[in-house]
């Protein structure tokens, strides 16, 4: 096995489990190369990659753009904010304008879900889904697993909680499939009004106690609450939000084991996780962030080697 | 497919006994020399050299690094199957040291060409040289010789040359395959 079982990376959903193991094997090779003095490898320089920012990201699209360019990619940058798409233009015309001039692989966020399986039916490019809407958003799940990987040896068998706003997070659902395709088991947490009716359907456990969850826990993965998202309001108020759901170190220190912490970010503090737990030992929030740049990378290798000369 | 020995378990061992002196003779002490194998293969030759010149000829602290070119390959997208890569292990910096190449066979040059480059992410090295176990004469894309070699083979284009290990085949040999 030593090639992706896909052409595009749309969503978790499209992969296999030796795609992800592929994936982190190729990962760990450029972790290694980002930690040289000289941390560029010329592999892509003649992959020419558009990165697609239709909505607003600063992490994911740094860090996008580092790992092409640590590929030695050519990379163009483009946002929706200061585009032609204000003035009328279609996702497939728009992005039709950019691939003639001879672009190769597409990086797209989108705020509508499967705006990335469309793009990859209806353009000649490898489509890189870096987030579509409330749907998925494959990267971050992968350089997650990686993490918990990295910290814990393995995911099979691994406890993961996953507090919050599932309702309206991509990379909740990202996360399930990835971790169940590793073998992990998977728990949400949150208030009643953010779980999705039905979720218990894709074999996750439901639990709207944070003790219990974070008792029953290896790993608990915080999100932000979306607030830009909802258009009603789902709970009383940030405050008794946090009473119930937020985590912090007098919480953490109750609880029989030592657990780790991650965040996909942006970190809300005070509201999901406090500052102490942001910050301690525990947490590994920054090695999510480098992790993402190997992982980006790996993607962005495995899926160029299939564009053919 | 039929095959030929080259070279067998003494001989390969006469040869090892033989690069590593002429290593000596060149890097006395190996104070300002390191050894890097390139992977995957070069890695065996490598390993098995800095025994022998730290058992043998009882030189002390030999610094030993493996490196992966696979990222620096000039065939990517060129093949059918996507280029894996292997581990690379040099836990010191190049800058300003000799450094010796380390490989089984040379054939078309391309993988030390390849090497060349990818060792500049690890320091400015003050020279590089080449030493392989098996020279394909009359093989080569590139200007490129070694500096120490095992053994001159000529082998035509459908003829491969298979270098066995204990540490991975289970003896010492060199075979000439004919495909």
């Amino acid at each position: 096995m030593s090639e992706l079982s896909v052409n595009h990376l749309l969503g978790i959903k499209y992969l296999n489990q030796q795609d992800i193991q592929l994936i982190f094997e190729t990962a760990d090779h450029f972790k290694e190369v980002i930690n040289r003095p000289i941390k560029k490898v010329p592999s892509l320089r003649d992959i020419t990659i558009a990165n697609l920012f239709f909505e607003n990201s600063t992490r994911t699209k740094l860090s996008f753009e580092l790992a092409e360019k640590r590929l030695s990619a050519d990379v163009i940058n483009f946002s929706a904010s200061q585009s032609s798409v204000k003035k009328g233009e279609t996702l497939i015309d728009t992005v039709n304008n950019i691939l003639s001039m001879k672009v190769d692989m597409v990086v797209m966020r989108h705020p509508n879900p499967g705006a990335g399986v469309f793009l990859s039916q209806h353009v000649n490019a490898s489509i890189i889904n870096a987030g579509d809407g409330a749907h998925e958003h494959p990267t971050q799940a992968l350089l997650d697993s990686y993490s918990i990987r990295e910290r814990l040896g393995n995911v099979k068998g691994k406890n993961v909680v996953i507090v919050g706003d599932i309702l309206h997070s991509r990379v909740a659902l990202s996360n399930i499939y990835a971790l169940q395709l590793q073998g992990a088991n998977v728990m949400v947490c949150g208030p009643k009004t953010l779980i999705p009716k039905y979720i218990d359907k894709l074999g996750v456990k439901v639990e709207t106690n944070l003790r219990k969850a974070l008792n029953w826990c290896d790993v608990a993965n915080m999100l932000r609450v979306q607030n830009e998202r909802m258009d009603i309001s789902y709970f009383p108020s940030t405050r008794e939000y946090t009473q119930q759901f937020g985590v912090n170190k007098a919480l953490l220190n109750s609880l029989d084991k030592e657990i780790t912490i991650m965040h996909p970010g942006p970190i809300n503090r005070g509201v999901e996780i406090t500052s102490d737990v942001a910050d301690s030992k525990q947490a590994i929030i920054l090695d999510q962030v480098q992790n993402g740049v190997a992982i980006r990378m790996a993607v962005i290798y495995l899926l160029a080697s299939k564009i053919k000369h | 497919m039929s095959q030929k020995v080259l070279l067998n378990a003494k001989e390969v061992n006469i040869i090892l006994h033989r690069l590593a002196c002429q290593l000596i003779e060149n890097h006395n002490k190996f104070s300002d020399t390191v050894l890097i194998g390139i992977q995957p293969r070069g890695k065996y030759l490598a390993n098995r050299l800095a025994k022998i010149l730290e058992n043998d000829y009882k030189i002390k602290d030999i610094k030993l690094g493996h490196l992966d070119i696979t990222f620096f390959r000039d065939d990517f997208r060129r093949g059918e199957k996507t280029l894996e890569a292997n581990t690379t292990e040099i836990n010191f910096l190049v800058e300003n040291k000799s450094i010796v190449f380390i490989d089984d066979v040379l054939y078309t040059g391309r993988s030390i060409r390849a090497a060349l480059t990818a060792i500049q992410s690890f320091g400015r090295p003050n020279e590089i040289e080449l030493l392989t176990l098996i020279d394909r004469r009359f093989s080569r894309h590139l200007p490129i010789q070694p500096n120490y070699r095992g053994r001159q083979v000529d082998a035509i284009n459908n003829e491969t040359v298979k270098v066995n290990w204990k540490e991975n085949q289970g003896e010492d040999s060199v075979y000439l395959v004919n495909n």
